[in-house]
């Protein structure tokens, strides 16, 4: 019985669990809006549970990318993404592919393989990775269905974005963090990146007066 | 020593991209930006010197680290990164002037190019792992720009593909490198030095081997979206075709080495680990289906950079199987066609740059009788095309004998379908370049000279080294595959 | 086993709960309603309203349809026995009863199942346009329903490695403080499965009659007096009892054993606090949610399944 784990980890898996949830709601979600809310939860979960791994294994350097993740990614990269589709003026609703229940089973047969990929490395893990890195694997796939579903300019960001989290959550969790260099190089790639996502709507928008990427479909070969 | 000349190497681009940065719009900055790539292009070629004379070494606190491998690419990249800079300088001026750039979008042109470089030339020499993926994030970010620098409806598209595709790519490729690290954490310990190439390379027979055989399988996926590998290539005929041409020449000749590079020191360690020939098995089977589905789309192809760029991805198909395949001769090979497809390559994109300058569009029905407008132009792109179609005597054809029959000992099952892949890509690139070149036109000769001592200089070292190899490159060539393996 | 006095006590202990059950659903029915007042600024009708109710029903006289078969008359006491009987398996007052060793928790969704389908088969046996149209509409609900509590309690059974209900709620009770990230999702499961089984917002309104949106109401229209009557106390049974599984599974602290006098006015205690939190619960939950359109109920129940399974796998995965 896992009654011996450390509550420390307990509440690591807890919100590893809620993490998987969050991607879900994010790929069951219609509303722009609330799709970036949901981003801003992440990162905080996120920034909980590495503040939480800082602690329990006393990494002090852990606890700078707990305050980075906080600043960038609950506050700074929400805001900015706030701010675009205030200025784009892009309130609508998201236009799936595919509809959603048949998402919600695709994603469900992505976490099964993850799972399943996962599992080898699982059971080599000590202690407190063991299944984070399966459920890491899964919310970066999950990320790249969101990405694959959508039509729209922002919510593939946002899906990127997501995508960036999960990673930092398997990087953080499962391997009580990369070297702080990675780190912050990794963060300052993001930054950029959402800088250029930025300038990217506005062209785009400019160039075909709607930020759907339909419209972007005559490269071929 | 190697420290000041690594710091130079480093600092000049940097520099460059700040200087540019500030001063792109100046009258004098293409020729600012042609300095700077010439004194990195300088400073590369004394490393190499120093790196291949004494082997090799680490600096910085082991945070980089450089052996015959990768200053092999340094060389390269800061080469063809020089000549692209020549190359660049006249003809963005002409791009200019036919109103298709404006000062603004030079500039960002210009500082860009720089911090491309600069991102390239860390992603090869670092040490860390780690700082290798951020690299090429960073490269890709740099890049993505200048695809869409034109702002047409196309090129705005390839650019977002390009970084839709090559961001999702890297991404998989950084779970890969949470794998390895999670790996070698438990062998080397937390901390900075559990990522640096090095500290792993002693340890690599110590991994665990199911983690790094997930770790490469995402690391492959990862880098292998840059290098262009069937089936994650779709971004890249776009962006060739749809970005500046000295921009579809760097990405060509530069970027895609930059990945295979980081892809073959995972290689090294994997294969440590398992023992097995799994990673390179692996990489055979992507080059091949690359090959072979590259060739089969070049024929379809009606936008000439589009083809060329489809030739990319049939050369670098052909260079991973060659990696994949391993051994020293297959190694060696596979350099040796890195080096010319970069050399050739570029001097393609800068003949066909000026071509599609000449006649106002890339649909190769309508670009017909270049000799005619200008022969310069003309022969640079038919001996270009003579040259990668592996044509003795040049290069291309070494090292393409070399792979095939190396691959026709070890795995004779592969060799009828390289074989007929390049034969296809053969009759296709020769049959639709052949009226360009030769046909009947009656377009007026150029207004403006051509730049064409880049595609020259290019074509003539591709043809020296097919005729004869001098013996300190063989040997640096050949302590390289030693150190791959 | 067990000593005769202990069998007697037992069978005591089994009794107790089977009349306490009987006898405080309505109740439990009342103080939601009187929840629901409260919140919507009413004054309410009391919590001794659904007694009123099921007074006033069973004074009638019966009426039924003329084309009504024997199953439309029989169903309301198959019904009302279902119910009963699931709440006599479900450990509410005390673990370890005589009648849960008969079924464990597939049973009991078996136990719900047939009631539904009677209630079906009876709605659609009088030929009405809107009994046939309810018995549809249960159907829709349930078929996604069920799978859904199944993939609950088989959570549940995973972790304390039973499908027996007291072995669940013995593993999940008397052990340390864990936290379980696998019963939070089947908890926010068994969260949506409870409203659309027991046709509360935002998947049926039990106090309106629209035809556009019933469901379960629909089935009944043709039931008067003492049948209705029946069927009306079957519900609030069924709340009960789908509020005790809850309680079971989720929060089980403060369960008596069998045979344990002293214990059971602490465990009752505790009981009365949970059933009124949990019904407050209910009622808030109900105000703050709309009515969705009867189409999209698939889709909230899909995400109850998803859930489920979800709680499942990270069960797999993280072996908590």
């Amino acid at each position: 019985m896992p009654n011996a784990m450390p509550y420390s980890l307990q509440i690591i898996n807890l919100l590893a669990a809620l993490l998987l949830l969050v991607v879900f709601a994010m790929l069951a979600q219609r509303r722009i809006l609330s799709l970036i809310n949901l981003f801003a939860w992440q990162g905080a979960l996120l920034a909980l549970s590495t503040a939480i791994v800082a602690w329990s294994t006393a990494q002090h350097h852990l606890y700078y990318s707990a305050a980075l993740t906080l600043v960038l990614k609950v506050m700074v990269l929400p805001w900015l993404l706030h701010r675009l589709i205030r200025r784009l003026n892009v309130r609508w609703d998201v236009e799936t592919l595919i509809n959603i229940p048949t998402t919600m089973l695709v994603g469900i047969a992505l976490v099964i393989f993850s799972f399943n990929l996962a599992a080898p490395i699982s059971q080599l893990a000590e202690g407190i990775t063991r299944g984070l890195i399966g459920i890491a694997l899964a919310c970066v796939l999950l990320s790249l269905l969101i990405m694959l579903t959508r039509r729209k300019a922002v919510t593939q960001v946002v899906a990127f974005l997501s995508l960036e989290n999960s990673l930092f959550f398997a990087a953080t969790s499962a391997t009580q963090g990369m070297p702080l260099v990675v780190e912050f190089g990794i963060a300052l790639d993001v930054l950029v990146a959402t800088f250029i996502f930025g300038i990217f709507f506005f062209q785009i928008r400019e160039t075909f007066d709607s930020l759907d990427i339909t419209h972007m479909e005559k490269l071929k070969e | 020593m190697i420290d000041l000349y690594l710091l130079v190497l480093l600092l000049t681009p940097l520099l460059g991209g700040g200087l540019l940065a500030v001063f792109g719009s100046r009258p004098w900055a293409a020729e600012l930006n042609s300095a700077m790539s010439g004194a990195t292009f300088l400073a590369a070629v004394a490393l190499t010197m120093r790196v291949v004379d004494s082997g090799p070494q680490v600096a910085f606190n082991e945070q980089f680290f450089i052996d015959q491998f990768n200053v092999f690419l340094v060389a390269l990249t800061a080469f063809v990164a020089f000549t692209t800079s020549l190359f660049s300088r006249p003809y963005m001026r002409i791009e200019q002037h036919h109103g298709k750039l404006s000062t603004g979008m030079l500039h960002l042109y210009y500082s860009m190019y720089q911090m491309f470089t600069f991102t390239m030339l860390v992603a090869l020499t670092t040490n860390n792992m780690g700082i290798v993926w951020v690299a090429m994030e960073a490269a890709t970010l740099t890049t993505v720009l200048l695809v869409s620098l034109y702002r047409t409806p196309s090129s705005l598209e390839a650019a977002w593909k390009y970084f839709i595709l090559c961001g999702v790519g890297i991404a998989l490729a950084l779970f890969g490198t949470i794998l390895l690290y999670f790996a070698s954490e438990r062998v080397l310990g937390e901390g900075g030095n559990a990522l640096l190439w090095t500290h792993l390379n002693e340890v690599k027979g110590a991994l665990e081997p199911t983690v790094l055989k997930l770790a490469f399988v995402f690391l492959l996926v990862g880098y292998g979206t840059k290098i262009g590998l069937v089936p994650l290539h779709s971004w890249l005929p776009d962006a060739h075709a749809e970005g500046p041409t000295p921009v579809s020449a760097v990405l060509s000749g530069l970027l895609l080495n930059v990945a295979l590079c980081a892809v073959m020191r995972s290689k090294v360690l994997v294969d440590g680990s398992l023992g097995t020939h799994f990673a390179g098995n692996l990489m055979m089977g992507f080059g091949l289906l690359s090959v072979v589905v590259a060739a089969l789309f070049l024929s379809r192809q009606k936008d000439i950079k589009r083809m060329f760029a489809y030739s990319s991805i049939e050369h670098m198909g052909l260079i991973t199987f060659a990696f994949g395949m391993g051994g020293a001769v297959a190694t060696f090979a596979a350099m040796l066609h890195m080096t010319m497809h970069s050399l050739v390559k570029s001097a393609i994109f800068f003949a066909v740059g000026h071509a599609v300058q000449k006649s106002g569009t890339q649909q190769m029905e309508h670009i017909r009788g270049l000799l005619q407008v200008s022969p310069t132009v003309g022969w640079g792109l038919a001996l270009g095309t003579f040259a990668i179609l592996g044509m003795p005597p040049f290069g291309v054809f070494a090292s393409e004998f070399l792979i095939i029959t190396t691959a026709m000992h070890e795995y004779p099952w592969s060799t009828p379908i390289l074989l007929a892949a390049l034969g296809i890509a053969f009759a296709a690139i020769f049959g639709k370049i052949q009226p360009i070149v030769f046909g009947e036109t009656n377009a007026k000769p150029l207004p403006h000279p051509p730049a064409l001592i880049p595609v020259f200089a290019h074509l003539l070292i591709a043809l020296i080294l097919g005729l004869y190899m001098p013996p300190y490159l063989a040997d640096w060539y050949r302590q390289a595959a030693a150190l791959l393996g | 086993m067990m000593s005769a006095p202990e069998i007697t006590l037992a069978i005591v202990f089994q009794i107790t709960q089977l009349l306490l059950v009987v006898l405080a659903a309505p109740l439990l029915m009342g103080w939601v309603n009187q929840c629901q007042a409260w919140l919507q600024n009413r004054s309410g009708a009391g919590v001794l309203q659904p007694y009123r109710v099921l007074h006033k029903l069973f004074h009638k006289d019966a009426v039924m349809a003329h084309n009504a078969s024997w199953l439309f008359g029989i169903t309301p006491y198959i019904v009302f026995g279902c119910m009963w009987l699931a709440a006599a398996i479900i450990p509410i007052i005390a673990v370890d009863l005589p009648f849960s060793q008969a079924a464990d928790v597939i049973a009991l969704v078996g136990v719900f199942a047939l009631a539904r389908i009677f209630i079906a088969l009876a709605a659609m046996d009088i030929g009405t346009s809107f009994g046939t149209l309810g018995a549809r509409r249960e159907m829709l609900v349930s078929f996604l329903a069920e799978p859904a509590l199944l993939m609950v309690l088989f959570t549940a059974s995973m972790i304390s490695h039973s499908t027996q209900l007291p072995r669940i709620v013995e593993a999940l009770a008397h052990h340390q403080f864990v936290i379980y990230p696998s019963l939070a999702f089947a908890g926010l499961a068994f969260i949506i499965v409870l409203l659309a089984e027991n046709a509360r917002i935002p998947v049926d309104n039990p106090s309106t009659h629209l035809e556009l949106t019933m469901i379960h109401e629909a089935m009944i229209l043709e039931y008067s007096a003492r049948h209705l009557a029946l069927i009306e106390w079957a519900s609030s049974l069924k709340l009960f009892a789908y509020l005790s599984i809850g309680i079971a599974l989720f929060m089980p602290h403060g369960i008596a054993e069998v045979g344990n006098w002293d214990g059971l006015p602490l465990a009752l205690l505790w009981l009365l606090l949970k059933l009124m939190l949990a019904g407050a619960a209910l009622a808030i939950l109900e105000s703050v949610m709309a009515k969705m359109r009867i189409f999209r109920a698939p889709e909230f129940l899909g995400a109850a399944f998803l859930l489920a399974v979800l709680g499942l796998l990270i069960h797999f995965l993280l072996g908590v």
